[in-house]
């Protein structure tokens, strides 16, 4: 297929979404990153039988905590595919880049840059 | 186990917003298996205050520590040597841990991380219910294993009650008559006859009605201290 996407987009391979736990998204923001998504299986398609389930409330945590300490909920995202749906991977990617060019950076990174 | 619950971090940061060095010291007992203070949530809490301070522009220390229990000296004495490099510390420990954390060490203020809220078990990860409320003379032999003084919301001593509706309390349909688990428990057990023995006046001031408690064990002393 070829299809391209975004290139400043970093993949970090895990087992399963279940692996993602809230502290990987929340130190990811803490280091810079100025958005972060999960791609998993499809809902009721996990291998495992929860772990896309339970990476969707951790993404919905830490949304909650994004949005309380000012940094934007809507820099995390739960996005869900099957395994040959590469289109909709690149869609996926290009949509969270566009959302995220949008807010702008993390404003950690800019207050940190500030402090040094 | 004691069962906690988070905090919000709202009331955390309001708690903590004038001090600039911060340990965030969880506990690896109960606090860990329901999940409201572990090493895990000591993580969380600290990269969210770090966050959180970060973006107000303060420079705010913030460091992680989980002890293996925070209501027992020897594991507090850990963090002596630490902790004059803090001004506050927000424990994840039950009340009891914030407390003994407080006693131990007076020159530091220690927050609470948590809300303590009963001693119960994990029914399913997720869901925590209560089942003691430590009232100091167990009557667990006479009911067939099951509280009436926690889990019934009268502590009813000889019920139920008349607001027991097909097997719930009136309170709420979804709380459960504990009279109700009692009387089919001991039918089970074929000791329904019990359910005919009336309990005597409860002595309530092994319970919080004569204040604060204490177990003292003399065989467990150290007498050397003694003399």
């Amino acid at each position: 297929m070829r299809l391209q996407y975004p290139s400043n987009i970093q993949i970090i391979l895990v087992p399963c979404t279940g692996k993602v736990d809230v502290i990987h998204m929340l130190h990811a923001f803490e280091k810079g990153a100025d958005g972060v998504y999960v791609v998993g299986c499809m809902e009721g398609d996990c291998h495992f039988n929860s772990g896309n389930l339970r990476a969707r409330k951790r993404v919905e945590q830490v949304r909650k905590i994004l949005d309380t300490i000012n940094i934007g909920g809507e820099r995390v995202q739960m996005y869900n595919l099957s395994s040959s749906e590469g289109l909709r991977f690149t869609q996926f990617a290009i949509e969270m880049n566009e959302r995220i060019l949008k807010l702008g950076p993390n404003p950690i990174k800019r207050a940190a840059d500030k402090a040094a | 186990m004691i069962v906690a619950d988070r905090k919000p971090v709202e009331e955390i940061i309001e708690e903590v917003k004038d001090h600039d060095k911060i340990l965030i010291l969880g506990c690896n007992e109960c606090v860990t298996v329901c999940e409201a203070g572990g090493k895990k949530e000591v993580a969380v809490l600290a990269s969210v205050l770090r966050m959180h301070f970060l973006n107000q522009g303060q420079t705010v220390r913030i460091d992680e520590r989980t002890l293996q229990r925070q209501c027992d000296h020897e594991y507090l004495e850990e963090v002596r040597d630490i902790i004059d490099q803090y001004n506050a510390v927000v424990s994840l420990a039950c009340g009891v841990g914030v407390q003994f954390m407080a006693e131990k060490y007076h020159a530091t203020p220690v927050y609470p991380g948590v809300n303590t809220v009963f001693m119960g078990v994990t029914e399913e990860r997720g869901l925590w219910t209560e089942r003691c409320q430590g009232c100091g003379e167990c009557i667990l032999a006479r009911t067939g294993g099951i509280c009436p003084i926690s889990r019934c919301a009268k502590r009813v001593l000889n019920g139920p009650c008349g607001g027991s509706t097909k097997g719930s309390c009136e309170i709420h349909k979804d709380v459960v008559c504990a009279w109700q688990l009692i009387v089919e428990r001991l039918k089970a057990l074929d000791r329904f006859d019990d359910y005919e023995k009336l309990s005597a006046l409860k002595d309530w001031s092994t319970d919080r009605a004569g204040g604060p408690r204490k177990v003292v064990r003399e065989d467990l002393q150290d007498e050397s201290k003694d003399t």
